[in-house]
């Protein structure tokens, strides 16, 4: 890149800290938020430094929960958000790159409908099949568990999509070596298709697990016990309270505290992602 | 160790295309056979055939005395050099060339062995645990040859291995594929579209056109007698001068030969001398020089002749109508628009029937 010099550069600083500020100050808020007294904020006499109340609002919050509301532990939604946001992305991984190997590689009938019918459920989100969805899980008996929370969701159009070009793109003559080799369809699959999706899959988990994370419609009306409760529903139930304070510390910290794994996932697998992207293999 | 041989075969596909319309060759134990022609003549889909990667719709295919029409590809002891290497891009050069062998069961101390053995012969011994990634065109080149040897199969098969490389390396390659097959005594089937490829590597030349098989036999004894104006234009560079027989200038000149039903003349541009003088027997061409090519050791004389004519035949790399090509040793050449007399003495003349499908032999 052209270095800029003199005057041009520094304005073009100051408009990206700018940008900076304008993104990152409601996160520094909720943390400043999270760690001051409830009735100082009530008051709306917050300051805009960090109070001394971090440790004790924190410990409150994962391990105890609210004292109104929903009383459930925020460490015990945090787990269950991860349980669900992994199973969501794992599950779409496994089953999108299955049917993208059948769909690329074999000869069937009505192997051409069959991705079709797979790609046009794109246009089917959960929130425009949640009444039948609903009436499914609750028919299987799969309301308040994990199985509930994560299978509506792991049939993934976009996943298979995605691994039908990457596949499309691999050429014919790997395969064919393979053949030559002795390597059945299995063998090719778990031998050299796999590992050469390995920098697909990391990009795919990153998207698939946030978007699990921050799923709050579903678990919002599949969940009823508090037990089975995710992080974003849990939030959301904090700040609704009948006839007491809301704890805004409390729902600061439960909303720091959910910003985290997608932090933590986008931070330790853009480094996988990065350098699998530079070493191109094919 | 083992022969091969196509009876009638042929390959059509679902929509009706019909991409080998009924070969058949023999290639002998330990022979080295090439297959030439231009793109789309059939000779990548006929090598596909015998690798077992294409089915095939008619005929047999027989490999060591055992026709392999129905058999998988892992089964047909064959080992295959793709063109563009496929290699495994996620395993070293050691996993690359022992993965075959791990497929079928060979204990681990065979592997390496057997891989130590190809990569001394290959000299690959340094990049065993390189992934292909990290080399270069040759090397890549060497470790797809060595997943191909250490299998010892009974045919090896190539698909234009060398195209992908620079020419000075196609070169070193060549030879070294050829004294590799020498040394292994492997049957060996080889497709290229590059004439001196084919030429260089041969014992037995297919040249294909169109699905078919035009000629197959010896490369040189190809070359002298070209079976047909396709065969004569493709083998040998610059091509064959073709020329239609019906202009009285070569009409005359041939009467007596023994050549009255010839419609095509054709003259290698190495068989012509700059003469003034008329040979008893032969054929003399007055020519402009319209442009010289000179590459040092020889010089490539492009001339028109006199009066213009009309193509003769639909043919890779066939001249403009009425230009010929002359080749003289070094590089002394009559200057450009000078008018010359080219001479060819009559046993080096090729003569074809009018379609251009049948030698005449005089």
């Amino acid at each position: 890149m052209v270095e800029e010099e003199g005057f041009r550069r520094y304005i073009a600083h100051i408009i990206l800290w700018i940008g900076i500020a304008i993104v990152a100050f409601p996160v520094y808020i909720a943390f400043v938020a999270s760690t001051q007294d409830n009735a100082l904020i009530a008051n709306g006499q917050m300051s805009l430094l960090p109070g001394g109340h971090f440790f004790e609002v924190y410990y409150q919050t994962i391990f105890v929960g609210t004292s109104g509301s929903t009383r459930e532990p925020v460490g015990n939604m945090m787990l269950n958000s991860l349980v669900m946001a992994l199973l969501i992305a794992v599950g779409k991984i496994a089953i999108s790159i299955i049917s993208a190997y059948a769909i690329v590689y074999f000869r069937f009938p009505f192997r051409m409908p069959i991705f079709w019918i797979i790609f046009i459920t794109l246009m089917l989100p959960v929130e425009v099949r949640i009444y039948p969805t609903y009436k499914i899980v609750a028919d299987l008996h799969m309301l308040d568990s994990y199985a509930g929370l994560a299978l509506p969701l792991i049939a993934s159009a976009t996943a298979t999509l995605l691994f039908r070009q990457f596949f499309m793109t691999v050429p014919d003559e790997l395969l064919e070596a393979s053949r030559i080799d002795g390597a059945g369809p299995l063998r090719f699959f778990w031998d050299t298709l796999l590992p050469l999706s390995r920098t697909n899959m990391a990009a795919l988990f990153v998207i698939l697990f946030i978007l699990g994370w921050n799923q709050y419609l579903w678990p919002l009306l599949i969940t009823t016990r508090d037990d089975m409760q995710t992080i974003q529903v849990g939030i959301r139930k904090m700040i609704t309270t009948t006839d007491a304070l809301t704890e805004w510390p409390i729902v600061m910290a439960t909303a720091v505290l959910a910003m985290l794994p997608p932090v933590f996932v986008v931070v330790v697998m853009q480094k996988l992602f990065v350098r699998g992207l530079v070493e191109t293999e094919k | 160790m083992a022969n091969v041989t196509l009876r009638n075969v042929r390959k059509t596909y679902p929509g009706g295309f019909e991409a080998i319309k009924g070969v058949n060759v023999d290639v002998g134990d330990g022979q080295f056979c090439v297959l030439v022609g231009p793109s789309g003549c059939g000779k990548s889909t006929l090598l596909r055939m015998v690798a077992g990667l294409e089915t095939v719709t008619g005929g047999e295919i027989d490999i060591g005395g055992r026709i392999v029409n129905q058999i998988e590809p892992a089964d047909r002891d064959i080992a295959m050099v793709f063109q563009n290497y496929a290699l495994y891009p996620h395993m070293s050069v050691f996993n690359n060339m022992a993965y075959g062998l791990r497929n079928r069961g060979m204990k681990e101390a065979e592997v390496k062995t057997r891989v130590d053995e190809a990569a001394r012969v290959l000299e690959l011994t340094s990049m065993l645990e390189r992934k292909p990634r990290q080399l270069s065109g040759g090397q890549r080149q060497r470790v797809a040859m060595g997943r191909a040897i250490v299998r010892q199969p009974k045919v090896f098969l190539f698909d234009e291995p060398l195209s992908n490389l620079d020419a000075k390396l196609r070169i070193a390659m060549r030879v070294e594929i050829r004294k590799l097959q020498r040394r292994l005594n492997t049957t060996s089937i080889y497709v290229t579209h590059d004439q001196l490829e084919a030429m260089t590597l041969a014992d037995i030349l297919v040249v294909m056109n169109g699905g078919q098989v035009e000629q197959v036999g010896n490369p040189l004894a190809i070359y002298e007698k070209p079976a047909t104006t396709f065969v004569a234009s493709f083998i040998g560079a610059p091509p064959m001068n073709l020329m239609s027989t019906r202009p009285e200038e070569i009409r005359s000149q041939l009467a007596g030969s023994g050549a009255a039903d010839a419609g095509i003349l054709g003259i290698r541009p190495e068989d012509f001398v700059i003469t003034d003088q008329t040979p008893a027997d032969g054929v003399v061409l007055p020519l402009t020089v319209e442009a010289i090519e000179r590459v040092g050791a020889e010089t490539f004389i492009y001339g028109t002749r006199a009066q213009d004519e009309q193509r003769i035949a639909a043919n890779p790399g066939e001249l403009p109508p009425g230009e010929v090509i002359v080749r003289i040793p070094g590089s002394e050449a009559p200057p450009i628009g000078e008018r010359i007399r080219v001479a060819a003495v009559r046993a080096k003349l090729h003569l074809f029937s009018g379609d251009g499908r049948t030698r005449i032999e005089a």
